[in-house]
């Protein structure tokens, strides 16, 4: 085995591995868990998080191995390449799924609700079903589910947040230039912030939820404006968490000095990710608060 | 006229509306030139395997691998083909979505598992569903026949009745889950969503029952809310009008049962 | 390391495994649990996608059974409903693309010179989340049948259309989860897959050289991740709906019932191609060996593959013309579900002029793809008769689209993959099947399907709806023949088994080059392939690549 990381042709292909099979074990725990909670089994929500922590653990176990095959040089550019890809389409896969939550927000509002009002095509909706509605932005809909609520501005907390988030891309630009340079102590302070932002966001967000829950009563149910801001809000509010997670995990691996100069696949991956919850956001912040 | 279906039917009905027959016209060229063309590929083929066998002695040409002249008509003679279709395809969606010079206005409501009927203005509203002796043999679980129940799931307790030669509006919606009410005479199918109007017109040429089915599943009863249209000259239309209005029930099943009296629509 | 010069040699075939950790000790648990083989890992694709093709199999001969006559005789309406719904979810999750990935997870790597998957441990966890989810997916209707537990499996179609599939009790939060286990699963097995095609080719195999299988793979995962991520997300929405009070598909909300459909096929018109593309692949690997000949117009095949994709982002919503939509978007959606006629016409025409003084042998992967060929088209025919609006006002939701949809998917995607099967069974097991019994199975099935799937044509063009458990007597003899065609290409599928079964354990031994036509660097391996190929990127010598030269 020790030789073949040297030979640029030989593509390093692990051996068996217990993680994959015990990882589905988990995922299907939980799965099964939060299945049987939402149907209203106490024993259901237990479950769902035991097998979520199994979950990370299995990732644990796995990015552990990844780690210290990575440390043992056993990749060669190919592998890395292949990392790279990975990312990158796993990244895309995930642009795809808020794509599906903005094409539901610009569905309802593009068409939905101007039909529901009785414009262009959806005239005789709004004659014989919802006599007198009229939608604007925003709306709980004709039946005013969830009674009425007072929106987030967005040039409060929202735009707070955009510039946290817009500095942590920045922040994490110059960590990256400092771990390429070789600036081990600039890299720290600047990944730390980056950690530290991303926790702020989220500390805000939680303000803001708060706030909507208790003070605005918008919620969920409050039609279709509450669900697509919370269902787009909260996904991106779960990926900065992930996100955060993971920029802690690395400021780790770089304290243990696991990073060279130009092999640092995990850190740059991250740091793609990073980005992309950034892009997102400023999506977000334009569709979901400023329009 | 009957535009039930029959034993070994094969084909669309030609149905009794301009729509319908905009359907079957569309439906017969598209049959044709997918024959036609199927004829000469599937053909093409059929030569090729029977003359180019190994078994045959026949050598293969390894050298005809490409051919930009034969790739270039085979591009473009489909795309003239398919101008061919969508050029009376356009014509006829566009006719369809014509609804305006409407006379009558018709609300059909798809409920879990009927429909309800309310002549807009009229004052006229009621429900339809599967007729008893259907319901009967279907819950019994015994085979249905021909002299048992010849319309198995095919009639109502009440009917639609409606005036020929009159252009009638459906405003089309459901009050629980999605249904579609469909009547192939009629050539069209509407979905009834909750929440939602829908739209869509008919214009019936000739007198006649005609019987459809809802068309989009809606839960377990799906298959047993059937619709039964019966059109009938403007006179007799009014009459039983008037009779639902005054809530004669018996008068208005008398003449939805017997008329029209000329046309050869079944009970 | 005298061992690398040869395997080198000999495209790495012969290389003893240079490691000491012991591949070849492993044991039975380790091998087929913690795998990271891509050969294994395919087997074990194939073996799952077979056990659900016969479960959904079992689950339409259900549904066969209770049209065999008018009357409600065997099931209830609602078991019905599930049946036809746990049906296609099965079939279309949980046999057909999962047999697609494993002809992949064999085939991609000895087709381009890759010692294995770029991500092996990743390929693993793709695969062993399949029977996981399927298990979730199963557990509602296992439930109520054996256990008189709970109300059942999902009954609102595999479109899950709400508000009924919102009515699911149970078993929604069941459905919606085990669909994202499998989007999860689908979603790491296309990134896997395009991270072996683009990164992994040996040098010498461009990607214009790639076999037409690789390509259709590689285009075919691309649809992968662009459209599972979207049927989460549409389920998701379901998912809040029913559990958190959202209003996405509720009009009194300010949502849309339509809207769910709009997502929903925004992935599920890709989802069909998802289906196809790779049995084009397979077809277009087949077709060349047996006519001895180059396939014809290779990069057209190819530039053709990436149109019909591409054009499959756009056409979502031919199957909603009755949902109401405006004139603009029935008209719209008319023009761009036409047009893919012309890119799948190059690729009929391509496979009929490659057999075009050719020289022909019919044994069985033969007989299955030209099977292919003939039936897709006649169900390339019926789409584009629905994809006509006027028509399509009367055709949809009837069994003229049910014998559509049979006709691409089971004489179209079942029988590129049985073909597939065929084809590669000798480099997969080292013996050659039974030829006799192939040609039966394929004259069987052929036989049985069309009287299975032709008379429904004409019940949906005489008015019989889909989705019931029951209709007029006027439907009762094409029912009757469809149900005896059903059952009989059933059974047929229990020879295609034992066949298999069969190779897998002996026969005539196979040579490395298994085909007197068959051209591709998978052929310059010996059979059966050995459990490492290409340790060492091979040296590609001339004729070892089908199209070597891009002219053909
Ligand atoms: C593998 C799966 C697969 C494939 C390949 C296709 C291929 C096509 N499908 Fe199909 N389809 C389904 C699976 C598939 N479909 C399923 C599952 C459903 C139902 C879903 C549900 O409701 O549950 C469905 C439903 C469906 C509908 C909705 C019907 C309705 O509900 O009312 C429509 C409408 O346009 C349609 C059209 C087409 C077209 C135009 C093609 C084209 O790609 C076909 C192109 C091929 C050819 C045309 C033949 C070869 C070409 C030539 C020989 C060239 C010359 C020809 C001409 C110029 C005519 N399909
Ligand atoms: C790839 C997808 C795929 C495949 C392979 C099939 C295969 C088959 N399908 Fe399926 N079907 C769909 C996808 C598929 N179908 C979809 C998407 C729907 C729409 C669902 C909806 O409306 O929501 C549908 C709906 C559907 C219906 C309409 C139901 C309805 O509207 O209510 C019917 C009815 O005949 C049917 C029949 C069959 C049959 C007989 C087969 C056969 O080819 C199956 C053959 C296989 C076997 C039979 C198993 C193997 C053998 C054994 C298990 C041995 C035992 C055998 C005996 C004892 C005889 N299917
Ligand atoms: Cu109502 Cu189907
Ligand atoms: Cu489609």
């Amino acid at each position: 085995m020790a030789q073949t990381h040297d030979d640029p042709n030989v593509y390093y292909v692990p051996h068996h591995s217990p993680w994959p099979f015990i990882g589905s074990i988990t995922l299907f725990t939980t799965m099964v868990g939060v299945a049987n909670w939402f149907n209203g089994h106490a024993w259901g929500q237990p479950v769902f998080y035991i097998g979520l922590i199994a979950t990370l653990s299995v990732l644990f176990g796995w990015f552990g191995n990844v780690i210290s095959e990575s440390l043992a040089g056993k990749y060669n550019e190919k592998v890395d390449a292949s990392f790279r890809m990975g990312m990158m389409w796993f990244i895309f896969s995930e642009v795809m799924f808020f794509a599906a939550f903005f094409g539901a927000l610009f569905y309802a509002r593009q068409f939905a609700l101007p039909w529901l009002s009785g414009e262009g095509d959806g005239a005789l909706t709004n004659q014989f079903l919802w006599a007198g509605y009229t939608a604007g932005w925003p709306t709980a809909g004709p039946a005013e589910l969830g009674g009425a609520f007072q929106t987030i501005p967005a040039w409060g907390l929202p735009l707070v947040n955009t510039l946290i988030l817009l500095t942590s891309g920045v922040t994490i630009t110059i960590a990256h230039h400092a771990l390429k340079a070789g600036h081990r102590k600039s890299l720290l302070v600047w990944l730390g912030a980056t950690v530290l932002l991303g926790s702020i966001f989220l500390y805000y967000q939680g303000v803001e939820y708060y706030h909507a829950y208790h003070e605005l009563n918008l919620t969920l149910g409050s039609g279709i404006y509450g669900s697509t801001f919370f269902m787009l809000t909260g996904f991106h509010g779960m990926h900065v968490f992930l996100g955060t997670l993971m920029l802690a995990i690395i400021w780790l691996r770089c304290l243990k000095g696991h990073f060279s100069k130009d092999h640092h696949f995990a850190f740059e991956a991250v740091a793609w990710y990073w980005h992309f919850v950034d892009v997102v956001w400023l999506g977000l912040f334009l569709f979901v608060y400023v329009l | 006229a009957d535009s039930e279906p029959v034993r070994w039917q094969l084909n669309m009905p030609e149905g009794v509306t301009r729509t319908a027959q905009n359907a079957y016209e569309m439906h017969m060229l598209m049959l044709y030139i997918c024959v036609i063309i199927g004829i000469v590929v599937f053909g093409a083929m059929g030569y090729a395997m029977f003359k180019f066998r190994k078994s045959k002695g026949a050598k293969p040409d390894v050298d005809f691998t490409h051919s930009t002249k034969l790739e270039i008509i085979w591009t473009v003679v489909p795309v003239l083909i398919l101008v061919i279709m969508a050029v009376p395809a356009t014509s006829k969606v566009m006719e369809q979505y014509t609804a305006k010079g409407h006379e009558m206005t018709v609300k059909v409501t798809g409920y879990q598992w009927m429909w309800r009927y309310e002549i807009v203005g009229e004052d006229v509203n009621f429900l339809s569903r599967l007729d008893r002796e259907s319901d009967r043999i279907r819950q019994s679980g015994e085979t249905p026949t021909e002299e048992k129940a010849p319309h198995y799931l095919r009639d109502v307790d009440r009917v639609l009745v409606l005036p020929t030669e009159t252009k009638i509006r459906f405003v089309v919606t459901a009050d629980d889950v999605i249904h579609a009410w469909w009547v192939p005479a009629l050539g069209w199918k509407q979905d009834a969503i909750p929440g939602i109007i829908n739209e869509a017109w008919t214009e019936i040429a000739t007198p006649g029952t005609y019987r459809g089915v809802c068309a989009e599943l809606c839960g377990k009863d799906h298959g047993f809310m059937p619709i039964v249209v019966k059109a009938v000259p403007k006179a007799e239309y009014q009459a039983w009008l008037a009779a639902q209005k005054a809530g004669d029930e018996a008068e208005a099943a008398r003449i939805a049962a017997t008329a029209p009296a000329d046309a050869g629509g079944e009970g | 390391m005298a061992t690398n010069y040869t395997a080198h040699d000999a495209h790495g075939t012969t290389a003893a495994h240079d490691d000491h950790h012991g591949e070849h000790k492993q044991s039975f648990f380790q091998r087929w649990f913690y795998s990271t083989n891509h050969k294994d890992i395919g087997t074990l694709y194939l073996v799952f996608a077979l056990v659900m093709f016969f479960i959904g199999g079992s689950m339409a001969l259900v549904i066969r059974a209770e049209l065999f006559q008018p009357g409600l005789q065997l099931v209830e309406p609602e078991f019905f409903n599930q049946m036809t719904t746990m049906h296609a979810l099965v079939m279309i999750f949980g046999a057909v693309m999962p047999a697609f990935v494993g002809l992949a997870n064999w085939m991609v790597p000895l087709m381009i010179g890759a010692p294995d998957m770029a991500l092996p441990r990743m390929n693993n966890w793709s695969f062993w989340i399949m029977p996981f989810a399927f298990t979730l997916l199963l557990m509602p209707l296992i439930l109520q049948v054996v256990f008189g537990i709970g109300g059942g499996g999902p009954a609102g179609g595999w479109t899950l259309y709400p508000p009924l599939s919102l009515q699911g009790g149970n078993s929604t939060a069941f459905t919606i989860f085990a669909i994202h286990l499998m989007g999860i699963s689908s979603i790491m097995g296309a990134i896997n897959i395009i991270a072996t095609i683009l990164n992994m080719r040996a040098p010498g195999v461009d990607l214009l050289k790639m076999p037409v299988f690789v390509w259709t793979w590689l285009i075919t995962a691309f649809l992968l991740i662009a459209v599972m991520p979207v049927l989460a997300g549409a389920v998701t929405m379901l998912l809040t709906d029913k559990f958190f009070d959202t209003s996405f598909f509720n009009a009194a909300g300010g949502g849309d019932p339509v809207m769910f459909q709009h997502i929903f096929w925004f992935f599920g018109h890709p989802e069909v191609y998802i289906m196809i593309l790779p049995a084009f692949g397979v077809v277009s690997e087949i077709i060349p060996t047996f006519a001895r000949k180059p396939l014809f117009g290779y990069q057209a095949m190819v530039y053709a593959t990436a149109s019909i994709a591409f054009l499959s982002f756009i056409v979502w919503a031919h199957h909603m013309f009755t949902v109401g939509m405006p004139l603009g978007g029935e008209l719209y959606f008319m023009y761009a579900t036409m047009l893919i006629a012309i890119p799948t016409g190059v690729k009929v025409f391509n496979w009929a002029t490659t057999m075009w003084r050719g020289s022909m042998t019919f044994e069985t992967p033969m007989l299955f793809a030209i099977g292919f060929v003939i039936m897709f088209t006649i169900g390339g025919f019926s789409g584009l008769m629905l994809a006509i609006v006027p028509a399509d006002f009367q055709y949809h939701d009837t069994y003229f689209v049910v014998a559509h949809f049979h006709y691409v998917l089971v004489t179209g995607a079942v029988f590129g993959i049985m073909a597939g099967v065929y084809y590669w069974l000798p480099k997969w097991t080292g013996h050659m099947y039974n030829e006799t019994l192939g040609k039966w199975h394929f004259w069987l099935s052929t036989i049985f399907v069309n009287l299975l799937f032709f008379p429904q044509h004409f019940l949906g063009l005489a008015g019989m709806q889909r989705r019931v458990p029951d209709y007029n007597m006027a439907f009762a003899d094409f029912n009757m023949w469809s149900s005896i065609g059903g059952f009989g290409f059933g059974i047929s599928q229990l020879l295609f088994a034992y066949i298999v079964w069969s190779a897998a354990r002996g026969g005539v031994k196979a040579e490395a080059r298994s085909w007197e036509g068959a051209k591709g660097l998978e052929w310059t391996v010996p059979s059966p392939a050995p459990h490492h190929t290409f340790t060492l990127p091979p040296v590609i010598k001339d004729g070892d690549l089908a199209h070597g030269d891009i002219t053909h």
